[in-house]
């Protein structure tokens, strides 16, 4: 796989950082930081499913524990959502370790390793739904208190630009990883376990090392979405929706890619408001669940004609312009 | 004779009803190339999964440095310096060929660009050195079987194991392979080699382990083996040595 080189990267995160300097409207800003913390989901999503070739359906889990932990220890404990934060991404690393452990120890691998994940996403999401600490059916409120202090910013592009920063920040560690002997390992081990065990690789090491960083990264997203909303319940945090998403965006824009998860996701969910626009105003009234029924289609077209996502669509046309190799 | 860098004892390998490996025993000495030879099913590559650790052995020791390795996990294993190549070769798809060595080369040099530069060197070594940035998926079978080579040699083995690096290839490509081979041992590399291409292992082996149905029947340089009546019947069928004397009796 060719690398994406940095500076494409820094011209990326600073077009859509100015982007909200070139457009009042709400609805734009919404879209665009509702669409990073989905990359920073669909990030942790890659790094284990792209890279490690370990294809979870329960990224909810460790969005889910993202943003309950961001809430409750606001709400129940009175922490600072600035310190709530890394305490989040921690306990979601440790949820990601624990899930890992467990299955991997067991050699689940393939489907039967995306089952196990999915299961745990909806245990937790039961649970969390019956029990009174995280507020039971009726979810969670985080009480609004505007203030740069609290986590909630008067101005809202500061969410956008921080969330936009720490999209920025995992694109840099995936791209170090890829030029890693961590990252090595983990390509290698999603190719060919036996070959990488051979070659000396700790195979359940590099997969639990995988899981937990992916665990980290997707819980982090897990804590903007509450910050943004402020709300959240069970079916919001551990619901299938955001599985659904962290591995669609990633496989639309490219597995194992650094910028696949960014391009995958804002591609998704633009082409999904767009279409629900659009049929609003022809249609006149709104369709729901017709996003839905988009990525169906896209995810059918993509795995059909283009395997590689968007990013090797792109790394074709390059190759063919400059007429090298691939 | 100094300690035998490998030495296998009384190795038994069951799969449920069938024995696959038989209480064989048998050392590979330090610096030497040792051939592992048998008919098809003989049991070559079950004994081969023991020593490198993909199965554990029903019952017997494997001895590598004089240290009890019988049940240490693969990756540590070539921590200890034992490498191995795959019969079936699956380059790690998605990577160049220099990528893929330098996951064997990760293992004694951290930094990228150690690991790079070794895989390079080793590249060139096996007769990659113009195809180090290609797609590894794009190789020929021959280039693949190198690749194979690469990778394991990349963790600069003590012991190299190799698992029918020959098979699969035309004969110029097998005279261009010998040289290599040879060459690593050179380089200070002991190889055990399972291996069917009969002039490669007569050419390359100075010691020799016949298995036939799991056990170990025969043992010596391949001069020896050759002419051993029990190896030519473990190949030909029961009564194929004395036939064959009686042949070379009638023409004499």
């Amino acid at each position: 796989m060719r690398e994406t080189p940095l500076p494409v990267i820094a011209v990326i995160v600073l077009l859509l950082a100015v982007l909200p300097l070139l457009t009042t409207s709400n609805v734009t800003l919404n879209f665009l930081t509702f669409a990073i913390i989905i990359t920073l989901a669909a990030q942790g999503w890659n790094l284990l499913g792209g890279y490690g070739g370990q294809f979870s359906f329960g990224h909810a889990a460790f969005f889910g524990t993202g943003a309950y932990a961001m809430a409750l220890l606001q709400v129940r404990l009175g922490i600072n959502p600035w310190l709530a934060l890394p305490i989040a991404a921690a306990l979601g690393g440790v949820v990601g370790w624990a899930v890992g452990y467990l299955s991997f120890r067991a050699k689940l691998r393939g489907s039967y390793f995306a089952l196990v994940t999915l299961a745990f996403a909806e245990v937790f999401r039961i649970l969390a739904n019956a029990w009174g600490f995280t507020g039971g059916a009726a979810g969670i409120l985080i009480p609004l208190r505007i203030d740069i202090a609290n986590f909630q910013f008067a101005d809202k592009r500061l969410l956008y630009w921080l969330a936009l920063a720490i999209v920025a920040a995992a694109l840099l560690l995936t791209h170090s990883i890829g030029r890693s002997r961590f990252g090595a390992h983990l390509v290698a081990v999603r190719e060919n376990e036996d070959a990488a065990k051979a070659l000396g690789v700790d195979v359940l090491a590099v997969k639990l090392k995988a899981i937990t960083l992916s665990g980290a990264l997707t819980a982090i997203s897990g804590c903007l979405y509450a910050q943004k909303f402020l709300y959240i319940d069970a079916s919001i945090a551990y619901g299938p929706w955001i599985s659904v998403e962290a591995l669609l965006a990633p496989i639309i824009g490219g597995l194992g890619t650094v910028l696949g998860p960014l391009v995958g996701a804002v591609a998704l969910l633009g082409l999904g408001e767009l279409t629900k626009q659009a049929l609003q105003n022809f249609a006149g009234g709104a369709l729901p669940g017709i996003d839905l029924m988009l990525y169906g289609v896209l995810l059918i077209i993509c795995v059909a004609f283009a395997p590689k996502g968007i990013m090797g669509i792109v790394a074709r046309l390059r190759s063919a312009k400059t007429g090298g190799a691939a | 004779m100094s300690e035998p860098l490998l030495k296998v004892t009384n190795l038994t390998k069951r799969f449920g009803g069938l024995v696959a490996v038989k209480n064989a025993s048998f050392d590979v000495a330090t610096g030497s190339i040792t051939g592992l030879i048998g008919p098809n099913g003989a049991g070559k590559t079950t004994a081969f999964t023991l020593i490198a650790g993909f199965e554990t052995p029903t019952e017997g020791r494997v001895m590598f440095e004089g240290a009890d390795i019988t049940d240490m996990p693969t990756h540590l294993r070539a921590a200890r310096g034992i490498a191995r190549t795959f019969q079936i070769v699956q380059p790690f798809a998605g990577l160049s060929v220099r990528e893929n060595i330098a996951v064997g080369a990760y293992l004694r040099h951290s930094a990228r660009k150690d690991a790079l530069a070794k895989a390079s060197a080793v590249g060139e070594k096996v007769g990659l050195g113009a195809m180090l940035d290609q797609q590894a998926s794009t190789l020929t079978v021959a280039g693949r079987k190198r690749l194979e080579l690469a990778r394991a040699l990349a963790t600069e083995p003590k012991l190299l194991l190799l698992d029918e690096v020959l098979a699969g290839l035309n004969p110029s490509e097998i005279r261009d392979m010998i040289p290599i081979i040879r060459a690593i041992r050179e380089g200070g590399v002991t190889i055990l080699m399972v291996e069917h291409v009969m002039q490669a292992v007569m050419s390359l082996c100075e010691d020799i382990h016949v298995l036939a149905q799991g056990e170990i029947i025969a043992q010596g340089n391949p001069g020896e083996v050759a002419r051993n009546p029990r190896v030519v019947e473990a190949y030909l069928g029961h009564g194929a040595a004395e036939r064959m004397q009686a042949m070379g009796a009638a023409h004499a």
